[in-house]
């Protein structure tokens, strides 16, 4: 006999999330995951102008907005036939780059970390030092990470005009010329936000970071410094998140940060060893979610959003999207083991994903892109052209698929007399905290909570908290 | 003074645009003005169940609140029922929550354009009945009413933009808590006066370019963005070019046009955003308080008296022909 508990507003992420447990013997015996706002982007978008689309749809998030203009610019570019000049390419990856480290860097310190500053710890070794490190709003490292954070984003300043909502991120390229002495302050705040990378997070330098191939490397790194990923993996240790919050490793990624003849991080999937990624097999299943349409999944080429306030057997605003009726992962994780980096593979060798591996592999992202970041800005050339005007089409469609800083990020485009007949958008969050589909097979989440302990009265526990925060939601795309 | 935050139909993009804020730790500045946060959903230690009773408990009177605000739009639908959002952990819809706690709050925020006026989410075909707390587009109204006054006798205060200038909302919430924002201090749509009582133009380092009509053609092209691609920095509600984004930023140092996002009905401007709408080749959107005569004969004037240079490096991507050099006479 299982009891029912709704737990909810889940804070410390992006947007609404609310959590249905059925718990039995101590343990959740199902999770089911909803989303609760709906704002219906896809039902806006339909009827605009096709460049409309950059302006609206970085506004369905506002920590992902550049992410949903690449998206969308992809889309467009796709959908034109058209490719930006060079220092176009090299402004996305910048501009791009930017925020998912600075996502990588929000969730670390302000959503994930102060979750080990609770009461609920009072008594471990090491919590005394969290609290005065990571309590929320009052430790030293969000405040020393606000202004820090603050100062890189004064890429976005010069790059971009401002974020989060720009609409310098065209199919055609960069808004934004860049002239040397501009470069040159870029230069600057990459070079800061370095120092405090190395002094602050890692105690290492970028490249040590980087270089770190297996958890046995890792266990050896830890013993030979400081920096708070150390303190990170202290805890990881004496709590075992190396053996919490499974998914269901299949992990995909669209690829991203185009270099002139390939991706910085290649498209894939891995599912115990490299699968070729096939896009057409991506159907959205919407058995348990409240729209209205035809039975069978549908891919989103030629998908609806149609919603409906009550449906039999509806639980969330998400929909389901599969990879050929599969539930996959997708973020960093899943990005650095498709990418194959030895230390992402490794970690998840044995018992497969875990909130230790998708942390760790957010942070090596840090290490791993700002070096990247910092041959892109080599790379531009001030003087040669950053945008190519894009011709209008009547009749066409295009598909943008990205790598957000929470995973893989799809926009579907059909554009019939001029105008948007239809938009449809998987976010990455989308496929990590979807409800069941059609056979029943619960998302990413919902499996990853599934067994952990629990109990119907008292509060919380910590480890349910971590294995959510663990995927970094973000709501807000989710839905749309 | 305490602070209750409260995100809903909206993107985070306010809250996200706020922790940029350039004036060393965010949290440190609050505490500095003597406000702190009861609860704010992305940043608050508290989640679940210890978020929902303080919630309950904002509601119900037994903890005062002396600033609420909200972030994102209020959805009424479907139907009036509000479902396309609740407050997770309950079955009650979000604008229900928001309903009871600012009818004891002592000061009612909108941060942004969704909570001031609908703002994006109130786009297309509005699918949610979006609306603002005070406003519905331009209609005085939205989900409070048009009558609403805190016990001070404001009106909400709209922190509009989308998102708002971090500093906007932090200097607001100072004057509250210093007890310095009086009706006075607000525009005819409840914001701020401090930035809604200057213009995005004001600042513009194009406004060479707009001085001689000098016009971008083209994205990555340095001319002015009002005539081709669809600048209302001349009649938009702001100072985005004197207080700075991110630095060094603004929409129009970003090379793209000011989408006006501080007014009520920017998200439905009646064409597309980045090209601008003309009649007989005049730009329909004037500057703000300048008559339409004056402006035609000022633009063919200054367009006949445009120097080579301004008219080149216009439509440029970097500058052809720098500022001649003048030989000071001995």
């Amino acid at each position: 006999m299982s009891t029912r508990r709704v737990v909810g507003p889940f804070n410390r992420v992006e947007g609404d999330l609310e959590i249905t447990l059925d718990i039995a013997d101590g343990k959740v015996a199902a999770a089911y995951v909803n989303s609760p706002l709906y704002r219906g982007f896809e039902q806006i978008l339909q009827g605009k102008v096709p460049a409309d689309a950059l302006v609206l749809v970085p506004r369905i998030c506002g920590i992902c907005s550049v992410a949903q203009s690449a998206a969308s610019a992809l889309a467009l570019a796709d959908a034109l036939d058209i490719e930006p000049p060079n220092n176009g390419r090299l402004a996305a990856n910048l501009t791009l780059a930017t925020e998912n480290l600075a996502d990588h860097l929000t969730h670390f310190y302000l959503f994930f970390m102060p979750d080990f500053a609770r009461a609920d710890y009072a008594g471990r070794r090491w919590h005394g030092a969290a609290v005065e490190r990571f309590r929320a709003t009052v430790g030293s490292a969000p405040n020393q990470v606000l202004p820090a954070r603050a100062r890189f984003m004064q890429m976005m300043g010069l790059l971009a005009g401002k974020w989060p909502h720009t609409l310098a991120v065209q199919p055609g390229g960069s808004t934004r010329p860049l002239q040397s002495s501009e470069v040159f302050r870029l230069h600057r705040t990459l070079r800061e936000f370095r120092e405090f990378l190395e002094t602050v997070t890692f105690g290492a330098r970028l490249e040590e970071v980087a270089a770190i191939d297996s958890r046995a490397a890792l266990d050896a790194w830890r013993g030979k410094g400081g920096g708070d990923l150390r303190t990170f993996l202290a805890i990881a240790e004496d709590l075992d998140l190396w053996h919490l919050g499974r998914g269901t490793d299949r992990f995909m990624s669209y690829g991203c940060y185009r270099e002139e003849d390939r991706r910085l991080f290649p498209a894939g999937l891995w599912h115990g060893a490299a699968e070729p990624l096939d896009i057409a097999a991506i159907g959205e299943d919407i058995t348990h979610a409240w729209y209205a349409a035809a039975g069978l999944p549908q891919h989103p080429a030629s998908g609806s959003t149609l919603p409906v306030a009550e449906k039999e057997g509806a639980y969330s605003w998400c929909k389901a999207p599969r990879l050929a009726g599969q539930v996959v992962e997708t973020g960093a994780l899943a990005r650095q083991v498709v990418a194959g980096h030895p230390l992402a593979r490794d970690m998840i060798e044995g018992y497969g994903a875990s909130v230790a591996a998708r942390v760790v592999a957010r942070l090596l992202e840090l290490a791993l892109v700002l070096p990247a970041m910092e041959r892109w800005l080599g790379q531009v050339v001030p003087g040669e052209p950053w945008c190519i005007a894009a011709p209008v089409a009547d009749e066409t469609s295009g598909v943008g698929l990205i790598e957000a800083a929470r995973g893989s990020l799809g926009h579907w485009i059909t554009v019939r007399r001029g105008r948007i007949h239809n938009y449809q958008i998987i976010a990455p969050t989308t496929w990590n905290f979807s409800p069941r589909d059609a056979a029943g097979q619960p998302g990413a989440l919902e499996q990853a909570l599934a067994g952990l302990p629990a109990s119907a009265t008292e509060l919380l526990p910590p480890a349910i908290h971590h294995v959510v925060r663990s995927f970094d939601p973000c709501m807000v795309c989710t839905v749309h | 003074m305490n602070l209750l935050w409260l995100q809903s139909g909206g993107c985070g993009g306010c809250t996200l645009s706020w922790l940029g804020s350039e004036h060393g730790s965010l949290f440190r500045e609050l505490k500095d003005e003597g406000i702190e946060l009861l609860w704010h959903p992305s940043v608050s230690e508290a989640g679940v169940d210890e978020a929902r009773d303080l919630i309950e408990q904002c509601a119900d009177g037994r903890t005062t609140v002396d600033v609420l605000c909200i972030e994102g739009s209020l959805l009424r639908g479907p139907r009036g029922t509000g479902g396309f959002h609740r407050f997770g952990g309950g079955a009650q819809p979000m604008i229900d929550w928001v309903r009871r706690i600012a009818a004891r709050a002592q000061h009612v925020v909108a941060i942004g354009s969704c909570s001031s006026w609908g703002g994006i989410t109130a786009a297309g075909i509005n699918p949610t009945d979006a609306c603002g707390l005070q406003y519905d587009g331009e209609a005085s109204g939205g989900l409070l009413g048009p009558d609403f006054r805190d016990p001070t006798g404001l009106p909400v205060i709209n922190v509009a933009g989308c998102p708002p200038h971090p500093d906007w909302i932090t200097e607001t919430l100072a004057a509250l808590a210093h007890g310095r924002l009086r009706a006075e201090h607000l525009d005819d749509y409840g914001r701020p006066r401090f930035f809604a009582d200057q213009l995005v133009h004001h600042g513009c380092p194009r406004n060479e370019y707009y001085e001689f009509k000098a016009s971008a053609a083209k994205h990555s092209d340095q001319g002015c963005l009002m005539e081709q691609l669809g600048c209302k920095g001349t009649q938009a509600h702001a100072d985005c070019n004197q207080r700075l984004w991110n630095g060094e930023g603004s929409c129009l140092r970003g090379g793209f046009a000011c989408i006006s996002c501080t007014d009520p009905g920017f998200e439905e401007p009646g064409h597309p955003f980045t090209t601008t709408p003309k009649v007989a080749g005049i730009p329909i959107g004037l500057p703000a308080d300048m008559p339409k005569a004056w402006f035609i004969a000022l633009a063919a004037l200054s367009k006949s008296a445009t120097p080579a240079r301004v008219r080149e490096n216009a439509h440029a991507d970097h500058l052809l022909r720098a500022p001649s050099v003048k030989r000071t006479k001995r």
